[in-house]
């Protein structure tokens, strides 16, 4: 079944931009990245769009279709009843380079600032010995491909750019969920960090980024409030309140 | 001069898969200051789409398993046209670099008494693939990933900038590399995809990984990136180019909707219990296990069946023969008429496995059954045929160190080097490839620099012009060819008449065609400014691909024998002849390829020794087995 479609395309730069109108062929089977790559080889070469694996495993190719933080790669248009509208904008929550690409590097700074996987000290390689039931629970959050669509839908920064230097977004507070749930991460302050620098108690458990995982992640239930409950239990136990209160002069 | 920003480093590393990433770290822990460019955003790499994981001889799940046994069923995979000293240094080594990912905080799957679980793959005689669920591939880029974040942690405390010795280039793209008047490397060109710009990078080490050739094909697994950059920048540096007639087309591609065509379906499938149907209902493999591999696969179902739960006993199913033989055997069955609705053959693990361990060991494969074909794997069978996947020809290299014939500075690690696979690389042993020569390649760019001390070649600024004009020639032309056009023509040449079966008549005309393109991509334009500009993009990569396409057609031309990943309707038989010699690719002073060939170097003894005699008739020339002495009957093998 062929038909075509009517698609409106974001087109910019970082000077300003419109939607501009294709009508362009779709074919059985086919999704919302086969219809822009159409677009780009027979209407419009320059066109900007990142995508690598066409199969929902790189976290390329996100943008926001009718509105919705999606990966196009994954977005069939049988969704689509045939005479609608699909519009195709960048993701809100990030500077626009060109058409449907953005600067994500807000996510790669935020990357950067938690501290890295600390090894058991004297454990050597090989030796290591872990239950499956026990990495399990990092491995959900391991899942995940960064395509950044739960950082573009969090309200939180999505249209509060001056949040951005506080929070760190749902992906990277699951990676400390991740590295405080590993079973042999030396660390014993992830919760801490996730409450002093990732800003975790700006987030008020709306549960959107969860919505929109492509990954399927329960982002929210099993990382962001386990890591809550953690926060709130180092920092109100009394007997925690105690030994930091000793243990404070050797920061 | 044209404007372009200026970066110096000891080691520039092409590429952020795998290879890329492993050879980062390695070169950094060396002392050096290295750079990584790559095409896409930091952690997208194409290694993130390997599903079944690592192959290690870690001996987790079968005990009996060793680097020998691995070693031997690397040779036999890749059908003794192997680098041998590659296999073994791959089969030796594995296993720790395997073990070291967990220190950087990788997260396997487990094994009940806690170690890293290991599972069954084609053409391995042990479970030796270390695996999480089927999305490994993602597990090793995002573990190197956050282990190079943690370096440039360290950098940032020891100097107050995080990317003081180590730093990532994302959506950058190298064009050329740049030369002294000797030939040694003196550093890169490369353009910055975002905005256009110009970079000019001096380094007198260059580690190519860039993967490889897919995207020559119309029906590949692979993304936009695989377009053979190492391959041609090496070609243009003046290196070589080894084993280019072999290419893997893997078994299981999805086949329909047709926009998902060649998506990858893991071997995994199989590993874990799937079997290959007809459209008569027939587990046909029985019917293709060839001469060479007799013996060792399960003869009936039955048998077959019980390997699964007691491998000690009885031999595998030949659903899990080394992929060129699945490949063939599709091929085969879908031209007699046996396919399945869209072209394919079924492969069916709803009636094998129940639902529930179906979605714990293929997650990712049910998922992209679920979104993209609307089918259930747990209920339904998939369709699947083959599709391009790897190539194992790949820059010639020095197995111990990683560094690339003929130019000094230039290293070459994971797909697009050459000689590990031989001419067909098994399942897992591209990941632990990419780990073990990564890491090599590292260490021995590392060890080059260091030796230069201040004499560092310098590359001439007309080079560096000269790089820069090639760069924006398509904006010079109005209406000249399409880039996406040419490319169109050149999957359809490439598939069709250099595919999967090859025959000297068909491969003659994919010449023509590509001497045709060759012409008329000197003729492209693109539309648009160099901001983020896909059309300028795909002209640039053009070049690359149509580069080492004529490589494949000329060594498959000349290669009369099938064997591996190159398989001639005209010369259907193995040549022991023909396994001694290896097609060697350059780029002649016309622009032209040129194929000399080269006798391999014999196995070591040690190694020989560790097959039996009568397998080794069966790949060997005469005189080659009489140079192998006998068997000492005294000594027993310790595998």
């Amino acid at each position: 079944m062929t038909y075509d479609a009517h698609f409106r395309v974001w087109r910019g730069d970082q000077e300003g931009g419109d939607l501009v109108d294709y009508t362009v062929e779709v074919n059985e089977g086919e999704v919302v990245l086969d219809i822009i790559h159409r677009i780009q080889a027979t209407q419009a070469g320059d066109l900007a769009v990142r995508w690598n694996c066409k199969a929902g495993k790189c976290g390329s190719c996100s943008a926001e279709v009718n509105g919705r933080p999606r990966l196009m790669c994954m977005t069939r248009m049988s969704t689509y009843a045939a005479d609608e509208t699909v519009t195709v904008t960048p993701l809100r929550a990030f500077p626009v380079t060109k058409d449907l690409v953005t600067d994500v590097s807000y996510n790669y700074a935020k990357a950067r600032q938690i501290p890295a996987f600390a090894p058991p000290v004297g454990v050597a390689p090989g030796e290591y010995r872990m239950q499956q039931v026990d990495v399990e629970r990092s491995q959900e959050f391991r899942k995940c491909i960064e395509c950044f669509l739960c950082q573009d839908t969090c309200h939180v920064v999505r249209d509060h750019e001056d949040n951005k230097e506080a929070f760190a977004g749902p992906r990277f507070l699951i990676r400390a969920a991740e590295l405080d749930m590993h079973p042999l991460d030396a660390r014993d302050d992830r919760a801490d960090f996730a409450r002093d620098e990732q800003g975790i108690g700006m987030c008020n458990i709306t549960k959107c980024c969860t919505e929109v995982c492509p990954e399927h992640i329960k982002i929210t239930d099993n990382g962001i409030i386990p890591m809550k409950e953690r926060v709130a239990d180092r920092r109100y136990d009394p007997v925690r309140w105690l030994g930091r209160t000793i243990t404070r002069r050797k920061a | 001069m044209t404007e372009m920003e200026h970066h110096d480093y000891d080691v520039l590393v092409i590429g952020a898969g795998g290879a890329g990433l492993r050879a980062a770290i390695a070169a950094r822990e060396a002392g050096q200051s290295v750079a990584v460019i790559c095409k896409s955003l930091f952690g997208k790499a194409h290694t993130v789409m390997a599903e079944g994981g690592i192959a290690a001889s870690m001996g987790n799940v079968n005990s009996h398993d060793s680097w020998m046994v691995h070693f031997r069923d690397t040779m036999r995979g890749g059908k003794f046209l192997n680098s041998w000293r590659m296999a073994e240094l791959h089969a030796k080594e594995a296993p720790d670099r395997v073990w070291e990912l967990e220190t950087y905080g990788a997260l396997f799957d487990r094994t009940p008494d806690g170690k890293i679980s290991q599972r069954n793959f084609g053409g391995h005689e042990y479970p030796r693939l270390a695996h999480v669920g089927d999305r490994t591939g993602l597990e090793l880029i995002r573990t190197m990933q956050q282990k190079i974040v943690s370096l440039q942690q360290e950098d940032e405390r020891d100097t107050g900038d995080p990317e003081s010795r180590l730093r990532v280039y994302a959506e950058v793209t190298v064009t050329d590399l740049l030369c002294a008047d000797d030939g040694a490397i003196a550093g890169a060109f490369a353009y910055s995809r975002e905005l256009g710009r110009f970079i000019r990078f001096n380094a007198p080490a260059v580690i190519l990984a860039t993967g490889g050739i897919g995207k020559s094909f119309k029906v590949t697994s692979n993304s936009w990136e695989y377009t053979g950059d190492g391959h041609a920048l090496a070609l243009r540096a003046g290196s070589t180019l080894i084993n280019m007639e072999f290419v893997q087309f893997h078994p299981t591609g999805m086949v329909w909707p047709p926009s998902v065509k060649g998506i990858l379906v893991t071997e995994s499938v199989r590993g874990d219990g799937g079997v290959l149907k007809n459209s008569e209902g027939k587990r046909f493999m029985f019917d293709y296990v060839p001469d060479v591999f007799r013996g060792q696969y399960a003869e009936t179902e039955e048998e077959g069946d019980r390997w699964y739960t007691d491998p000690d006993h009885n031999k595998r199913p030949p659903e899990l023969l080394p992929r060129d033989e699945v490949a063939r055997a599709i091929n085969s069955e879908v031209k007699a008429g046996r396919s399945s609705p869209h072209g394919g053959v079924f492969l069916d693990i709803a009636s094998r496995r129940a639902p529930a361990e179906i979605l714990k060991r293929l997650p990712s494969m049910h998922h992209q059954f679920k979104e993209l074909a609307d089918v259930d794997i747990t209920t339904e069978p998939m369709e699947v045929g083959p599709t391009c996947h790897y190539v194992m020809g790949g820059v010639e290299v020095d197995p111990d160190t990683g560094a690339a014939a003929r130019v000094p500075g230039l290293y070459a690690a994971g797909e697009c080097s050459g000689g590990m696979h031989g001419s067909n690389r098994l399942g897992g042993n591209s990941l632990s490839d990419l780990l073990v020569f990564g890491n090599r390649a590292g260490a021995g760019a590392a060890a080059y620099v260091q030796s230069l001390g201040e004499n560092r070649p310098q590359v001439s600024d007309a080079v560096v012009d000269a790089a820069a004009a090639t760069a924006l020639r398509p904006f010079e032309l109005e209406g000249g060819e399409n880039p996406y056009t040419l490319h169109q023509e050149l999957q359809v040449t490439m598939n069709d008449l250099v595919g999967i079966i090859r025959k000297e008549a068909e491969i003659e005309e994919a010449l023509t065609k590509i001497e045709q393109l060759k012409e008329r991509a000197k003729h492209l334009s693109v539309e648009g400014h160099r901001q983020f500009n896909p059309g300028w993009h795909l002209a640039l990569d053009l070049r690359n691909m149509l580069l080492v396409s004529e490589c494949v057609a000329r060594a498959a031309l000349i290669r009369q024998e099938s064997r591996g990943g190159h398989t001639r309707d005209d010369y259907p038989g193995m040549d022991p002849v023909w396994r001694q010699r290896l097609l060697v690719c350059s780029l002649a002073g016309d622009g032209d390829i040129k194929v000399e060939e080269e006798l391999m170097p014999p196995m070591r003894e040690d190694l020989a020794l560790l097959f039996d005699r009568s397998e080794l008739k069966k790949y060997l020339t005469p005189a080659e087995l009489a140079a192998i002495p006998e068997k000492d009957p005294e000594k027993k093998e310790q595998s």
